[in-house]
C-alpha cells in the first residue's frame, strides 16, 4: 500500500516552506502534494520519495506528522476515467475523505492518491482493481 | 430630585446607630459561624469562643481573613452551619480550579437577602409601575435570580429573560414596554448595535433605565450608554459570595455605590499589607455578611480594588459609597460578565493527553463583545494523520473548558513548540479589549 505523509501545520505565513525545506535537506523529492485546507490550520499531504525518512526526519523536528496509507490508481489519462474510478468506489459504499491527482505522462498516465476512510477495513483495493485500474505499492509509485 | 426610600429609618440612620446594628449583627454571625467546621476552628484559635468575645466592632479585625482559597479548601460544606435541610437555595461562582464556591442561603437568609436587593432597585427611583427585563443568566450564578427577587417583592413585573438570543431580547422589550433592563455593559452596548439589523430605533422601546453591573467599566461607558439608549444607567456591585448584586448600589444621584452597611461590613486593605486604608484611598475590598447565617462569611477577600467616598451622598443616605471597581489583584478575567481564572483553563488543559503543556488564553473584543480564545499545541505524537481527529480534538477542549468556565471559547490548534513559552502565569493571558 503507498504511504502519503500527513503534516499538520498551522495557517500562518512560512510553515509550509519550513517542511518543503527539511526535506529538501535530507534529499527527499516530493512527489506530489496537496494542502487540505481547514481554516486556521491545515493539513499538508505529500507524496515523497523515502515516506518513512521523511516522516522520521520531520517527527525528530517535533511536527506533528503521520504516515497514512492511501491508494494510488493509476489511470489512463483519457475522458471519462476518474469518473469511472469515483463510480467505482461509490458503488462499493467507500467513502472517500480527500484526493488528488496528477498527470505523469500527458495523454498516458496519470495518478490519482485517494484517503478511504477506515481504508484497512474496506476491500478498496479490490474494487479499483475489479474496475480495471492498476493499485500502486509504494515501491512502484517510487520508481514512477 | 425625588428620594424615595425602601427602608428609611435604616438607609438613613445615623453612623452611630449602624455600628451598633453592625455589632449586634456580627455577634449573631459569630454564633452561626461558631457552628460551621471551618469557623469553630478558625475562631478559638484567635480567643474567639463566643459572640461575647466580640465587644467592639473593632474585636472584628481579629479574625483572620477568609480566602477563597479557604472556601476551596472547606469545599462543598466546611462552612455550612445549619443542616440542609434549613437551606434553600445555593449558589456558586467559579473557583481558581475546577471547585467552585458555594453559598447556602436559608429561607431568612434569603429573605434578608431579596429585602436588600429591593432596597437597591428603589434607590435609582425604580418602582411597581416598572417593566424588569432581566438579561443576566439565571441558574446557579447569582446575579440572575437575586435580582428577580428582589425585583418582584419591589412588585416590578419581571421578564426572566436571562442573557443572549438578542433578537428576542429586543423583541420582549418592544412586546411588553421594558422599562428596566439589568444587563453587562457590554452587552448592553451589543444590543445596541444589533436594533438596526432588526429595524428597532431607540424611539420604539419604552426604556427608562438600565442596572449594570458583573462587569468593571468607567464612567465614559455609563455616558455611552445613556446616551445610545437615552435612559439613566445606575451601576451596581456584588459577586455571588456575597448573595449577588445587591452589595452597593447607586442612588438616583448616580454618584458611586451605596455600599449597604446595616448589611455588609466593609474595609478597604493594603492588599500586600493587610492593613486597612483610610476612606479615599484605594485598596482591596473585604467584606463580612451580616445577613446571611446558614452560611457565615466573615472579612472575605474580594480581590476587587475600589475605595470608599468620604463625602455624603445628597440624597441623605449614610451608608458609604463605594467606588467602581478599579481593578482586581488577582489574574481573574471577566468575560461577557462571567468570572474566570487562568488557573481554570489550564487545569483542563493538563488533563487532556493530546494537548501539550503550553497554552496561551486570548481575549479579544468582537463588536461589543469579548471573545475568549484558547490556544494549545498539538502535542505530535499523538496525529494520525486525520483533519477529523484535529477538528474532534478541537470539539472536545472547546466542551471540557465549557463545562468548567461555563463559556464556550474558541480553540485554535497550534503546532507543537510554536506558542511562547513563560514561566509566569500571567503572561499566558493575553488581554487585547480597550478598557471598558
Ligand atoms: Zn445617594
Amino acid at each position: 500500500m503507498a504511504k502519503q505523509l500527513h503534516i499538520f501545520v498551522e495557517n500562518k505565513p512560512g510553515r509550509l516552506k519550513t517542511i518543503t525545506e527539511s526535506l529538501q535537506k535530507i534529499g527527499i523529492n516530493i512527489r506530489a502534494f496537496a494542502i487540505q485546507d481547514r481554516g486556521d490550520y491545515g493539513l499538508m499531504k505529500l507524496i515523497v520519495s523515502d515516506p518513512r525518512q521523511a516522516h522520521l526526519s520531520l517527527a525528530d523536528m517535533g511536527c506533528a506528522c503521520a504516515l497514512k496509507d492511501v491508494l494510488a490508481v493509476s489511470i489512463p489519462d483519457r475522458p471519462g476515467n476518474l469518473h469511472r474510478l469515483l463510480g467505482a468506489l461509490a458503488d462499493g459504499g467507500i467513502n472517500i475523505i480527500d484526493a488528488h491527482g496528477f498527470v505523469l505522462q500527458p495523454n498516458k498516465q496519470g495518478i490519482c492518491v485517494i484517503e478511504i476512510e477506515n481504508l484497512a477495513q474496506t476491500n478498496a483495493e479490490q474494487v479499483v482493481r475489479k474496475a480495471g485500474f492498476d493499485v500502486l505499492d509504494d515501491d512502484q509509485l517510487n520508481n514512477l | 430630585m425625588e428620594i424615595r426610600y425602601w427602608n428609611k429609618e435604616i438607609e438613613t440612620a445615623d453612623r452611630e446607630k449602624l455600628r451598633q446594628i453592625q455589632l449586634q449583627r456580627l455577634k449573631s454571625i459569630i454564633a452561626s459561624a461558631l457552628k460551621t467546621p471551618f469557623y469553630s476552628r478558625r475562631l478559638p484559635s484567635v480567643g474567639i469562643h463566643s459572640p461575647d468575645d466580640i465587644k467592639s466592632l473593632d474585636d472584628l479585625r481579629k479574625i483572620p481573613f477568609t480566602t477563597k482559597d479557604d472556601l476551596r479548601q472547606n469545599y462543598p460544606k466546611g462552612l455550612l452551619s445549619v443542616d440542609t435541610s434549613e437551606v434553600v437555595r445555593i449558589h456558586t461562582s467559579s473557583g481558581t480550579t475546577g471547585v467552585p464556591t458555594v453559598i447556602y442561603l436559608s429561607a431568612k437568609d434569603l429573605d434578608a437577602a431579596t429585602d436588600i436587593m429591593a432596597r437597591s432597585i428603589y434607590a435609582t427611583g425604580t418602582d411597581k409601575t416598572d417593566i424588569l427585563q432581566n438579561m443576566m443568566s439565571y441558574g446557579l450564578f447569582t446575579g440572575g435570580l437575586c435580582m428577580h427577587y428582589g425585583a418582584e417583592r419591589v412588585g416590578l413585573m419581571v421578564i426572566p429573560a436571562a442573557g443572549g438570543n438578542t433578537k428576542r431580547q429586543i423583541q420582549l422589550m418592544k412586546d411588553f414596554r421594558t422599562t428596566v433592563l439589568h444587563i453587562t455593559p457590554s452587552y448592553l452596548l451589543h444590543v445596541h448595535s444589533k436594533l438596526a439589523e432588526y429595524s428597532v430605533a431607540v424611539s420604539d422601546l419604552a426604556l427608562k433605565k438600565a442596572f449594570v453591573g458583573a462587569e468593571p467599566h468607567s464612567e465614559n461607558t455609563r455616558r455611552k450608554i445613556e446616551d445610545l439608549f437615552d435612559i439613566d444607567a445606575y451601576n451596581s456591585y456584588g459577586l455571588s459570595e456575597m448573595n449577588g448584586p445587591g452589595v452597593a448600589f447607586e442612588c438616583v444621584y448616580k454618584t458611586d455605590l451605596h455600599l449597604w452597611e446595616d448589611a455588609y461590613i466593609v474595609e478597604i486593605i493594603n492588599p500586600k499589607t493587610g492593613e486597612l486604608v483610610p476612606d479615599g484611598k484605594e485598596g482591596e475590598v473585604i467584606l463580612t455578611n451580616l445577613i446571611r447565617h446558614a452560611m457565615p462569611l466573615m472579612r472575605y477577600r474580594t480581590r476587587d480594588l475600589a475605595f470608599l467616598h468620604k463625602e455624603s451622598c445628597p440624597c441623605k443616605r449614610t451608608h458609604r459609597r463605594l467606588s467602581r471597581i478599579l481593578g482586581r489583584t488577582d489574574d481573574m478575567l471577566i468575560i461577557n460578565g462571567v468570572n474566570i481564572f487562568p488557573s481554570q483553563i489550564e487545569e483542563v488543559i493538563m488533563k487532556i493527553p493530546e494537548v501539550g503543556t503550553n497554552y496561551q488564553i486570548c481575549v479579544e473584543k468582537q463588536g461589543a463583545l469579548d471573545r475568549l480564545i484558547v490556544k494549545v499545541e498539538l502535542y505530535s505524537k499523538i496525529f494520525m494523520g486525520e483533519a477529523k481527529q484535529i477538528d474532534n480534538l478541537k470539539a472536545k477542549i472547546a466542551d471540557e473548558l465549557k463545562a468548567s468556565i461555563t463559556l464556550k471559547p474558541a480553540v485554535e490548534l497550534h503546532e507543537p513548540g510554536v506558542l511562547p513559552v513563560f514561566e509566569g502565569k500571567a503572561v499566558r493571558v493575553v488581554d487585547s479589549r480597550p478598557k471598558l
